[in-house]
């Protein structure tokens, strides 16, 4: 199974509601260690693409493998436990938790050991080191023991991604990682992105189209539901047909 | 902030923090300290007092699930009666021995409990509500209907327990009863504790901050829901259980609706998820209703029922959590 090339895949993933066709025969791979953006106008069925390969939502038809394995029958969170993480484009965050007790929560969730109500939380020693380290990696160790409804916005967005990382995934699906974050920080928070290491296969939401070009190896343009086209920041940068449906849109909008 | 080690001392620092939430504070040990008062000051209250301990196993039990898990319910009653009925019964069957007694029952009532999980964790909200409160009220049918084995509304009579360790009997003034109720509490505040300080507790209270969250982190929120269902029950159980034993005979009430709006009524006032708010809770609501029930037996639920408003109005975290959040402001 591990010596397929790709880390995810979709096959003819359809998905309608009433006259609504969120996702048409949507078919993408992403490789080991890549980092795809997908793209479109709203309504275009990104995040309804996210909730299908993560299992919010149930496909039609189609399939999603992970790693070779069909995962299209797993529930969230045996998925989850298979290597495919998500953030959310609203916070999904435990507001009354600190930093350090979500993460936390996240790594003995994933060893396994959450059930244990016989052991104190403090002799978890490995799941809080590790949870210690996500803080420091993601820059909030100077904010875990504060409860997370008074973080900095930005801090909130990191911890989204810590929780997902806290699974330790094979693939991360981020969507819209810097929604609502000011300008100048979705940067710095891209470059967090960035800096994962090349086991973790990324697919990230975004719409602000410089952070796109920068961070992005390939870039898959979803429209109405299908797959418009998949390639190179290059080409998509001079592709007319994204240009009409896509930048064009913007530039007006 | 104000926590000195909560910020630049690292891994260690953060150790320290979580550690520090499950430490004993200074409150608790005064507050075990200040069980003993009625032994000394208030003999003439001591079956009252056992009355108070038996309620507070009873709203810890709810605080487990509702404060911690997030699961509202107006039945569960249903478990304390069961627990009730189960440690009659057991002595009407020969066996009378005390302690043996409350484990059975416990087991008993836990299991019911987890068999009804599996309904619980499917709903929420206000389905849940009806679905707690609709058990509830079966329960009390059934019991009612079935006199012959519950005595129906006259309830079970004739339940002799043995003494305690074959030695202490329950005598005239409630020493035995009060000293019993009041051990068996605090190995529930125990067991309580231990559960909420680990990382099942920190999972539950993950449940209640955001349920839409859990799945996105592998976490099988249903399960933990149901275990920790099925504890609360039991523990539920355990309470009717010492009521029976301690009062020797078994009224159609301990499986009322009454009951189970009492019990949240308690943990509201005093405040959910944290323990000892429900065990507040329990001390004034059973002490207001035994002087306000001297002043006029009838209406006494008019004052419980001021009070609640007060409390939900003035203090949303309970008086529990109010008291705790003025001690945080005075310690800066």
């Amino acid at each position: 199974m591990s010596t397929e090339t790709f880390a995810l895949r979709t096959e003819n993933l359809r998905k309608r509601f009433g006259s609504l066709e969120v996702a048409r025969d949507v078919s993408i791979t992403l490789p080991r260690g890549a980092r795809h953006a997908l793209i479109g106008p709203n309504g275009a069925g990104k995040t309804s693409l996210v909730n299908l390969i993560t299992g919010q939502l149930a496909p039609d038809s189609g399939r999603v493998l992970l790693d070779g394995q069909d995962i299209t029958r797993l529930d969230r969170a045996d998925r989850v436990k298979a290597g495919l993480a998500r953030t959310f484009q609203i916070n999904q965050l435990f507001p009354a938790l600190t930093p350090i007790e979500a993460i936390t929560l996240a790594v003995t969730e994933r060893m396994g050991m959450a059930g244990q109500f016989w052991r104190s939380l403090a002799s978890h020693e490995d799941a809080i080191a590790e949870a210690w380290a996500i803080l420091v990696q993601l820059r909030l160790s100077d904010v875990a023991t504060r409860p997370t409804r008074v973080l900095a916005y930005g801090q909130q967005r990191l911890l989204e991604i810590g929780l997902a990382l806290a699974t330790r995934p094979k693939v991360l699906l981020l969507d819209e990682p810097a929604a609502g974050v000011p300008k100048g920080e979705s940067a710095e928070l891209f470059s967090v992105i960035a800096a994962l290491p090349d086991d973790i296969s990324v697919l990230f939401i975004e719409h602000d189209m410089s952070l796109v070009f920068r961070f992005a190896s390939r870039i898959i343009v979803l429209v109405s539901g299908g797959v418009l086209v998949e390639a190179e920041p290059d080409v998509i940068r001079t592709d007319q047909r994204v240009r009409d449906v896509y930048l064009g849109q913007a530039h007006h909008g | 902030m104000s926590d000195p080690s909560a910020n630049n001392t690292g891994l260690d620092g953060a150790r320290a923090w979580i550690m520090r939430q499950g430490r004993w504070s200074p409150f608790e040990v005064a507050f075990w300290l200040a069980v003993f008062i009625p032994f000394f000051f208030f003999p003439t209250y001591l079956t009252l007092a056992s009355q108070i301990a038996i309620a507070a196993l009873f709203v810890l039990s709810v605080d487990l699930i509702l404060g911690y898990a997030g699961i509202i319910t107006l039945g569960h009653a249903m478990f304390f009666g069961l627990g009730a009925y189960a440690a009659g019964l057991l002595t009407k069957t020969g066996w009378g021995e005390p302690l043996t007694g409350l484990l059975i029952s416990g087991a008993f009532v836990a299991l019911v409990g987890f068999l009804v999980s599996f309904i619980i964790v499917r709903v929420q909200h206000l389905a849940l509500l009806m679905i707690t409160l609709g058990l509830g009220l079966l329960t009390m049918e059934l019991a009612n209907s079935m006199s012959w084995l519950t005595g129906g509304t006259d309830g079970l009579q004739g339940v002799s327990v043995w003494p305690i360790f074959g030695t202490f009997d329950y005598d005239l003034w409630g020493y035995t009863a009060y000293s019993y109720t009041l051990i068996v509490l605090f190995i529930g505040v125990l067991i309580a504790r231990r559960i909420v300080n680990s990382a099942f507790g920190l999972s539950l209270r993950g449940i209640r901050e955001n349920l839409n969250r859990m799945p996105a982190i592998g976490a099988p929120h249903q399960r933990r829901l149901q275990v920790i269902y099925t504890i609360s029950a039991g523990m539920a159980g355990v309470a009717g259980a010492l009521l029976t034993q301690t009062t020797s005979q078994v009224a159609l009430d301990v499986l009322s609706f009454q009951r189970s709006a009492d019990v949240v009524v308690m943990l509201i006032l005093g405040g959910t998820g944290r323990l000892y708010g429900g065990i507040i809770g329990a001390i004034i609501f059973m002490v207001a209703r035994d002087q306000l029930a001297g002043i006029n037996p009838q209406y006494w639920y008019f004052w419980i029922g001021i009070l609640l408003m007060i409390v939900v109005l003035v203090m949303p975290k309970g008086i529990l959590g109010f008291l705790a959040q003025i001690w945080e402001r005075v310690r800066r």
